[in-house]
């Protein structure tokens, strides 16, 4: 097996094209988030986006046309929810994610089973992207990609410094309020290749590893996106040719580059 | 008309109030110091001016047409994440943000006026270098020009000389002080050095929970408020 007969075939073509995309979006999105100590949101948003997953397919309607509006609204409260001093934010993310879970699988066994497509909301599957799927995708990750291209500058100054920008007469709720839409489209589209257990990595590990080698906000986010999409085509053809689950696989690839960022930044 | 305005003001954490009673209204142009002792609510009047906290009490009204856009801010040592990845040029610039308005991204003007502020607190030989790698006093210097970047009317400086050296320190007074003259810019700073305070400023407010004391800095001089703040001692 070559890579020209690995990328003849379609589903190949279609999630290497889905993914790459994603993949920057991810890095883009995970810098900020990390910045702001909100890397857990990722994390309870894929939950929730399983367990809008899960009662979608019990129910017989489209799985993305569900996920995507029930992660936004989830996103948006788990911000507001960080944000007030009252309540302990963290803990909250993790009873909403853990519970977001547990309705899914009780939903998933009483319907269709513990099935092959449950396991791959699970731990992904780059076979699970219909072409439907792969076109609306595409399109979303453009726009979450454009969307922050556009508002990089604004992005920029509400991660460094929310008070600043506030005070001087930005919007910061509205940007807060993106970042969070953006996120949780960024998730949802993610989950299916990577999996929900998996996908938090995918905006985690890219920004981490940039910030051990760089030293400005642009250069960070540029390498975290070339990372992000670098990892993603290594795992994926890894994992065609070794035969091991693909999500897994590319976690992996950006554990170990993660590794090398470390020992590069460590040495200056 | 008054820039702007406090009437019986008051603040609270948590349903304790910190603060309260403050009355008190700039013209443009003015200088206003904010003294009082640790905890006797200056920084919280800053946020309370600036929209950052809400009045619990009583109303902060912004005159004379002012925008919040117009508006220059230092914070007091800011819990900026240590390990944020950006540089001294990114930080600065991003106080044109305010400048922006329906753009998307800044122009030549504003990469000149980040350059010039950079350049007035001597800091354009970092612009590369990273933010977090700066000593304390390089950090508030960064952070003043950034300001400075923001400011059109109103500048808010929340003890802007902390950390630097004497000799910074003076530079510090005389450049705002000039900000303030040749710009016209209305300027409210808290400070603890109250000789600067009563040399360089044109309006005292004194805090202690309360407001003890608003009015020039002559009149301050021979205030009570300002005898007891100096333990007896006359400036
Ligand atoms: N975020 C907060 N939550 C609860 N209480 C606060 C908070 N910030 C300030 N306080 C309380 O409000 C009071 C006034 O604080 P503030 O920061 O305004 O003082 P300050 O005059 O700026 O003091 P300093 O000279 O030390 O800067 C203090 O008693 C403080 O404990
Ligand atoms: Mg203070």
């Amino acid at each position: 097996m070559t890579i020209v007969q690995m990328l003849s075939y379609h589903f190949m073509q279609r999630a290497l094209i889905v993914g790459v995309l994603v993949s920057l979006c991810a890095a883009l999105l995970g810098v900020s988030l990390v910045l702001k100590r909100y890397s857990m949101i990722g994390d309870g948003l894929s939950h929730v986006g399983f367990g809008a997953l899960a009662i979608a397919s019990a129910l017989h309607l489209a799985p993305l046309a569900v996920a995507v509006p029930v992660v936004i609204v989830t996103a948006v409260l788990l911000l507001r929810l960080s944000q007030s001093s009252r309540v302990k934010g963290d803990a909250m993310i993790a009873i909403i994610s853990s519970s977001a879970l547990a309705i899914g699988v009780i939903c998933v066994s009483l319907t269709t089973g513990m099935n092959t497509e449950v396991s791959s909301y699970m731990f992904g599957s780059i076979l699970s992207l219909s072409r439907s799927d792969a076109i609306l995708s595409v399109i979303l990750s453009l726009a979450v990609l454009a969307l922050f291209l556009l508002f990089y500058p604004r992005l920029f100054a509400v991660t460094f410094d929310e008070s600043f920008s506030k005070a001087t007469g930005t919007r910061t709720e509205l940007y807060n309020t993106l970042l969070a839409v953006l996120t949780a489209v960024t998730v949802v589209l993610g989950m299916r290749m990577m999996g929900a257990l998996l996908i938090s990595s995918l905006i985690i590990f890219p920004a981490l590893s940039a910030m051990r080698i760089c030293r400005s906000f642009k250069a960070v986010v540029l390498c975290a996106a070339g990372i992000s999409a670098g990892c993603f085509v290594l795992g994926t053809v890894a994992s065609f040719f070794l035969e091991t689950p693909t999500g897994a696989s590319i976690v992996v690839a950006d554990l170990i580059c993660f590794g090398i960022c470390s020992l590069l930044g460590s040495r200056d | 008309m008054a820039i702007i305005q406090c009437e019986n003001a008051g603040f609270a954490y948590d349903g304790r109030t910190v603060l309260e009673g403050v009355n008190f209204s700039l013209n443009a142009g003015d200088y206003l110091c904010v003294v009082g002792e640790n905890g006797s609510g200056k920084s919280t009047l800053i946020k309370g001016l600036l929209g950052l906290k809400k009045p619990d009490r009583g109303t902060v009204r912004f005159g004379d047409g002012l925008k919040s856009t117009e508006i220059g801010y230092l914070p007091q040592q800011t819990q900026l994440q240590r390990d944020f990845p950006a540089s001294v040029g990114e930080v600065v610039l991003s106080g044109c943000l305010n400048s922006l308005g329906g753009r998307f991204r800044y122009n030549r003007e504003d990469r000149e006026r980040a350059r010039k502020n950079m350049e007035r607190m001597g800091i354009e030989d970092l612009e590369k270098t990273s933010y977090h790698a700066l000593s304390g006093g390089q950090q508030q210097r960064v952070l003043l020009a950034r300001a400075l970047c923001a400011t059109k009317k109103l500048l808010l400086l929340d003890e802007p000389v902390t950390g630097l050296d004497p000799v910074a320190a003076g530079e510090m007074y005389n450049l705002i002080k000039l900000v303030n003259l040749c710009d016209d810019i209305t300027v409210i700073m808290v400070s603890h050095d109250i000789h600067a305070a009563v040399r360089y400023a044109t309006h005292i407010l004194h805090l202690g929970q309360k407001q003890l004391f608003f009015g020039t800095a002559a009149e301050y001089k021979e205030s009570d408020a300002a005898r007891r703040f100096l333990g007896g001692n006359r400036i």
